[in-house]
């Protein structure tokens, strides 16, 4: 069952960073969208991502719950010494709920208060990503000391160094790339597919160079990321089939048949990039500094817990994924 | 502000904010969902708009709701790893089928909101009554993670570990059922005299009568029904408070005295030195009978248990009073309620009746929030009742002071917010719904 938790745990973050990254992204896709296209862009981005703009953001819950069950120290070491990271995450995903909601549900639609709204979403849409990232970076670049005394070495640099800021800001970057991806296909206009299809390789750029940085802070923190990954046969070959996606992506993204293949495309790419980070670094979950980690193999809770925690993760997707599935279809642009 | 009240406080904070929205976040789909199907089977166009805007009442709790609900999930990490690192196996169950409902009831929202005209009008309703009963379940299931802190069961405590650690046991603990009884009935009660108050003064204003009166009848009558119950739910948990939690039971009645014939106090200001309550109103054997049946069998008080294991008493007793106030007076109201349903239709024309409804427009929050103390206060100073205490549970990161006044401010902002948008959809009621 073990083996059952940690596969969800995995498929939670993947499907978090896939369509809630993709929320996220629509927010920073808004913030560098040109003040004459601003409105239209948050039209479309709207309409494809309203109805399942709560979904999307469950996948966190999921993941923390399978954490603090299952990873019960592992949870409690993050929740420690990642203390101010995370609350700054929770700060993004306050802001950037409330502010997308409230933008639509207010009755009375003045420039004022949308505005307003409109700043608080795209701002927090660019920093909640950004300190995802910072969590996962810290988690794995072996900065979190707990035999630190003092607060600042304790809590501050655990997480501010060059390369958890460096993931932070590849993930950013990814965020915007899906969300460029996906809506090209959310819309028949000719300027503004193009727009998009211009956005996607502007972002991909960006993500292209974040990632470079990240290769170069990991030498700077000397966290080794390059013989993690190409040392390892799984995350070689991810990395392969991420960088061949990617060629083909950029052959096929300016062809009108071929949006949903994009989509999958992309998806594909960032999901290769995560494995290969996971399964380089697997079971390791959270290193500290001096090589000592935690494991999730090792560090998990008693046996019955993770047992019954796989049962009810197994039988909760029962109900969830078809849901979910039907959701995304009954809301697919064909019929709006 | 020292770092472990500051936890504490921030901890309160939060759950007394998540509450509300959750609360009504988890009953106005019911609401919601009964106007529906009044429109699906009477074609009244009043009952489609107040569907849709109760519904934007329900997107708008539930943003807040979830936005809350997924900070406390770290919440309780940050200020609590300690306790999360023992506790997160063994009462982790509810919390993750909670997970499983919260996410099925965001799915069946999304099918809700954007479902007009597009989905088949019985699926476009069953989507609006999932959203609904998944949120009542997401609440009974936290509560349980709740009532395991106040009764834990499913493991066994040997020499400071935590061993035989059975999770479907710790979920079906003893106090589940009372506690996330009283929870829901108070979540009826409190959103329908909210929800039928805002309404109540609508129509006193004389604004959109008949669509008022339709939505003021839907909620009040949840509202009445669930606070005419609530009083037995109360004695169930009272009497479950006494086997479990005697020093709670104690504290919140500032009984201090163990004997027979154990009176009820009502009101009065405890002293907690002198061990006595001054100018409380004393009813000989009545605690004896709530408790046992009986008027004369003794009450066990604060004297059977050690000083350091006691909770403050002044705070749980004036919640309790609170609470207990209040709900005995929504009882009374949910009655006349009633009585003018059934016999004396013509109240609902008066002044008089209109404004009881819209004086009582907070007063089931007040009550449940002060029930929600009288629960966490009653408790310490255990965060698991016998087995952990707070303050062995509190994060080493210094400086929680500050994050406290950070969650403070948001709070409250994030609150101005929603009732800034809820006067919105409310003032826009004629512009929007008159066609």
């Amino acid at each position: 069952m073990l083996y059952v938790v940690i596969l969800f745990l995995f498929a939670s973050i993947t499907l978090y960073f896939l369509l809630g990254g993709a929320d996220f992204g629509a927010g920073i896709i808004e913030l560098f969208t040109s003040t004459d296209n601003k409105h239209r862009t948050r039209k479309t981005m709207y309409q494809a991502i309203g109805p399942i703009w709560e979904a999307n953001h469950m996948w966190l819950i999921i993941t923390v719950v399978i954490l603090f069950v299952g990873f019960p120290d592992i949870y409690s070491e993050m929740c420690t010494y990642l203390h101010i990271p995370l609350l700054i995450l929770l700060l993004g995903i306050i802001a950037r709920g409330t502010a997308f909601t409230f933008r639509n549900y207010d009755a009375i639609k003045d420039e004022k208060t949308q505005g307003f709204y409109n700043h608080m979403f795209v701002y927090s849409s660019f920093v909640t990503p950004l300190f995802l990232g910072i969590i996962a970076g810290s988690a794995l670049s072996g900065q979190i000391d707990p035999t630190a005394k003092d607060f600042v070495h304790a809590y501050i640099f655990s997480w501010l160094n060059w390369f958890s800021v460096a993931v932070g800001f590849f993930t950013v970057a990814l965020c915007g790339f899906l969300a460029a991806i996906y809506i090209v296909g959310e819309t028949d206009n000719v300027d503004d597919i193009k727009r998009y299809i211009k956005k996607a390789k502007v972002s991909n750029i960006v993500a292209a160079i974040c990632g470079g940085l990240v290769f170069i802070a990991s030498d700077i923190e000397h966290v080794g990321l390059s013989k993690w990954i190409f040392g390892n046969p799984i995350g070689l070959t991810a990395v392969i089939a991420a960088i061949l996606s990617l060629v083909l992506l950029w052959f096929i993204i300016s062809d009108k048949k071929n949006r949903q293949w994009i989509r999958v495309l992309a998806a594909f790419q960032v999901s290769m990039i995560l494995i290969s980070v996971g399964a380089s670094r697997f079971p390791r979950f959270v290193i500290f500094k001096g090589g000592s980690s935690m494991s999730l193999l090792t560090d998990h809770a008693n046996v019955n817990t993770v047992d019954d925690l796989g049962i009810g993760l197994v039988i909760g997707s029962m109900f969830i994924l078809p849901a979910l599935g039907y959701l995304y279809y009954s809301f697919q642009r064909k019929d709006r | 502000m020292d770092d472990f009240i500051a936890a504490r406080s921030q901890m309160a904070l939060s759950l007394g904010f998540h509450i509300i929205y959750s609360c009504i976040g988890m009953v106005m789909p019911v609401f919601m969902a009964i106007s529906h199907y009044k429109w699906i089977k009477t074609k009244d166009p009043v009952y489609k708009n107040v569907t849709i805007a109760w519904s934007k009442g329900v997107a708008i709790f539930f943003a807040t709701g979830a936005v809350s609900g997924t900070m406390l999930s770290f919440e309780l990490g940050l200020l609590w790893p300690s306790f999360m690192k023992h506790a997160g196996p063994i009462f982790g169950m509810p919390f993750s089928l909670e997970g499983t409902a919260f996410f099925i009831e965001a799915i069946a929202l999304g099918f809700f909101l954007y479902g007009w005209n597009r989905l088949n009008t019985w699926f476009h309703w069953v989507t609006g009554v999932v959203v609904g009963i998944s949120g009542i379940a997401s609440g009974i299931l936290v509560v349980s993670a709740n009532a395991w802190m106040n009764s834990p069961s499913g493991f066994d405590y040997v020499n400071g570990k935590y061993l035989n650690i059975d999770p479907l046991k710790a979920m079906f603990n003893e106090a589940w059922f009372s506690e996330s009884l009283h929870m829901t009935i108070a979540a009826f009660s409190a959103t329908g005299f909210a929800v039928a108050g805002i309404h109540a003064l609508m129509i006193y204003r004389k604004k959109n009568v008949a669509f008022h009166t339709k939505s003021f009848k839907i909620a009040i009558i949840f509202g009445a029904a669930a606070a005419i119950l609530q009083p037995f739910s109360g004695d169930i948990s009272a009497k479950g408070a006494a086997k479990r939690q005697p020093a709670k039971l104690a504290a919140m009645e500032a009984y201090f005295h163990t004997q027979e014939y154990a009176p009820l106090v009502i009101g009065g200001i405890p002293d907690t030195a002198a061990k006595k309550v001054n100018y409380g109103l004393e009813i000989p054997g009545l605690l004896s009978f709530l408790v046992h049946d009986n008027f004369k069998t003794s009450v066990n008080a604060l004297d059977k248990i050690p000083v350091k294991d006691q909770p403050p008493v002044a705070i749980a007793h004036y919640a309790f009073q609170i609470m207990v106030g209040i709900g005995t007076l929504m009882m009374f109201i949910g009655i006349l309620y009633f009585i003018a349903l059934w016999k004396k239709r013509d109240w609902f024309n008066k002044g008089w009746f209109l404004k009881l409804f819209i004086v009582a427009t907070p007063l089931g929050f007040i009550a449940l929030e002060a029930g929600w103390t009288v629960t966490e206060v009653g408790r310490q100073p255990w965060i698991i009742q016998g087995v952990m205490r707070t303050s062995d549970a509190v994060t080493k990161m210094p400086g929680i002071q500050y994050t406290f006044y950070l969650f403070t401010f948001i709070y409250f902002t994030l609150s101005l917010f929603v009732i800034f948008l809820l006067k919105r959809q409310i003032q826009m009621v004629p512009e929007l719904y008159d066609r």
